[in-house]
């Protein structure tokens, strides 16, 4: 008898360890979220959106900073998303299980998890060391670079759920290989296309750490994409380090623009793979 | 001219055989074809391009403080740009450490998760659990940062680490790792971050790796009376333990290379100092921190030094976690 105490005491011990870790787990998302809504909000009024960032002591907004990720986020996605979608193309239609494929998906794969700040270093020493000034464009080079292995990554794993009897069907109809992809497999995988460009823009538009030494910072706002250019990231690192007030205010309402934008992103994300697979 | 092509399919099939102007057709189409396959291969091909590229570039940016400081680098506890001494000894000693405080978070709640995710959970809260685990993987950095540096910090300052020095202060060894005074940033409070960060990725893959154990395999042990926990421990965790240590060290190679959660409250100093207490530096914080400002040739190719340590160390690290996670896979019945 008592070794079955001993048992289902041990069990419901480690059972309430599990819950403890779950709840802990929650704890910190709703922890950060109420703490973000709560300093944000205080902040957030029109001049947010309307105004440049000010300097210490004057009142100002975000929208420089705004527009900044706005136009690299979409040039990094422009140039990052063909580039991945047509790689994982590659990897899920042509190149399947050869040697070479499996060697690429194991680079992309750390590519993946990779230090993003390192792909910074790498776009200064091409880009930026040789141009001998900052840019947007760098910036938005880094951010592709980072968006390529997101976007592979989904695009190979939604062909592959795309049945192979609907490729054959298509083949037998007398359709060349380039027609079976293009108007069978991404018409029937475009959802999940579309989640894989979705998730890489909410990866891309919180990234720091490789805009710091590309495209710099701007306190004011410039449409030239070979000059610096602010973004919401790096005017939120500037502004939360430094000691003035009104700053560090601005610094937390654009977090919680930041992190509003990028968990709105992955839920819809999410929501379109869901509806995919209960199709 | 995707729908012009399309139109010539139909062309083709009305105008019957042997027409010209279907060996032209086919002539266009055979030609996308290949255009197509190239283009999709050569974009595949970018991949190991980049990684070439990233490697090299990182190299030959290197290649000056590597000849001035040569392996001595690495331990190096120098750090001073005036005299143009450079030692990459405390960034790397930060890296690991708070790395690893982040790993003794991560790793147990993260098993943690996974094992109440997939064994004890009621179903229709599992889905809504499992999103909100990985929203937390979802936050930017940036913003773990700056809730790190104004509400985790002094948190940690007023409660947890005057406890932690007053409890420790007597016991042998430990005194040292928790000594000085509280300064609410350091190396504690950058490795509980991070192990917050890491977390969800911990979770996820080993929920993934928890489900391809086959049921009849759980369902045998229950049979003969075993609880859940010792179902777990001796059958779900047993043939997962590849896994598990892939999702760890996938864990791991995230803390390595995390930049902006740490900058902010790791307290950019270059020293080692015994007390995770202490403020300290890691590789990413001082390349974010001082890149922009390093003046002089030696400066700027230290930091990319660095930067190319960094990698090295996160690329071995992440291809042990991929092989070990790769078996896995097989194993399930890939």
């Amino acid at each position: 008898m008592s070794i079955y105490a001993r048992r289902r005491a041990a069990d419901s011990i480690s059972q309430k360890l599990c819950l403890a870790a779950a709840v802990f787990g929650l704890a910190w998302l709703v922890a950060i979220l109420i703490v973000l809504i709560y300093e944000g909000a205080k902040g957030l009024s029109p001049a947010v959106f309307t105004q440049m960032t000010p300097a210490p002591g004057n009142s100002g907004g975000l929208l420089n900073a705004i527009l900044g990720s706005l136009i690299m986020t979409v040039l990094g996605v422009a140039v990052g998303a063909p580039l991945g979608l047509l790689a994982g193309t590659w990897l899920a239609e042509y190149g399947n299980h050869s040697k070479l494929a499996t060697v690429i998906r194991f680079i992309n794969d750390i590519l993946l998890s990779a230090p993003s700040i390192v792909i910074g270093l790498f776009v200064y020493e091409v880009i930026v060391a040789r141009q001998k000034h900052f840019s947007a464009w760098s910036g938005a080079a880094a951010l592709a670079i980072l968006v390529i292995p997101v976007v592979l990554r989904t695009t190979e794993d939604m062909l592959r759920l795309v049945p192979g009897s609907l490729r054959e069907a298509a083949t037998a109809l007398g359709l060349p290989r380039t027609y079976v992809i293009r108007y069978v497999a991404y018409r029937a995988a475009k959802a999940g296309l579309i989640t894989g460009v979705l998730l890489a823009i909410a990866r891309v538009s919180g990234e720091t750490a490789p805009l710091l030494f590309t495209a710099l910072n701007n306190q004011f706002f410039s449409a030239d994409i070979n000059a610096p250019m602010a973004s919401l990231p790096v005017v939120i690192f500037q502004f939360a380090l430094s000691p003035y007030k009104d700053w560090q205010q601005l610094a937390w309402t654009g977090a919680l623009l930041v992190t509003a934008a990028v968990l709105l992103l992955s839920i819809t994300a999410r929501a379109l793979g869901a509806q995919r697979g209960k199709k | 001219m995707e729908r012009a092509g399309a139109g010539d399919l139909g062309a083709v099939a009305s105008q019957g055989p042997a027409t010209a102007e279907r060996g032209r057709v086919l002539q266009r189409l055979a030609f996308i074809d290949v255009m197509f396959r190239r283009a999709t291969f050569s974009c595949a091909l970018l991949v190991l391009i980049l990684l070439g590229g990233v490697i090299l570039s990182l190299f030959l940016g290197s290649l000056p403080a590597i000849q001035a400081f040569g392996l001595g680098f690495i331990t190096s506890q120098s750090w001073n740009p005036v005299t143009e001494k450079f030692g990459g000894g405390p960034a790397i000693y930060g890296t690991l450490v708070t790395s690893a405080i982040a790993l003794a978070i991560a790793a147990p709640v993260g098993i943690g998760i996974a094992v109440f995710l997939t064994e004890l959970c009621p179903p229709p809260l599992r889905r809504p659990i499992g999103i909100a685990i990985e929203l937390l993987a979802g936050i930017p950095s940036i913003i773990y940062g700056i809730w790190g540096l104004f509400v985790l910090a002094p948190f940690l300052q007023q409660y947890v680490q005057p406890w932690l020095i007053d409890t420790f202060k007597g016991a042998p060894g430990l005194s040292a790792l928790f000594a000085g005074p509280p300064y609410g940033i350091g190396m504690l409070t950058a490795g509980v971050i991070l192990g917050v960060m890491v977390l969800p990725y911990v979770a996820s893959v080993c929920r993934d790796v928890f489900e391809t154990v086959p049921v009849v395999l759980k369902e045998a042990a229950f049979g003969i009376g075993c609880t859940t926990t010792e179902v777990v421990r001796h059958v779900v965790i047993p043939y997962t333990a590849v896994g598990v240590i892939g999702a760890i060290m996938l864990g791991l190679g995230r803390a390595l290379g995390e930049t902006m959660a740490v900058t902010f409250v790791i307290g950019n100093a270059h020293k080692i100092a015994a007390s995770i207490l202490a403020p300290g530096t890691t590789i990413s914080a001082t390349i974010a921190n001082e890149f922009t400002e390093a003046v002089g040739d030696l400066y700027t190719s230290s930091l990319i030094l660095l930067g190319l340590i960094l990698f090295v160390i996160t690329f071995v690290e992440l291809s042990i976690a991929r092989l070990l996670y790769m078996r896995v896979q097989r194993q399930g019945g890939g």
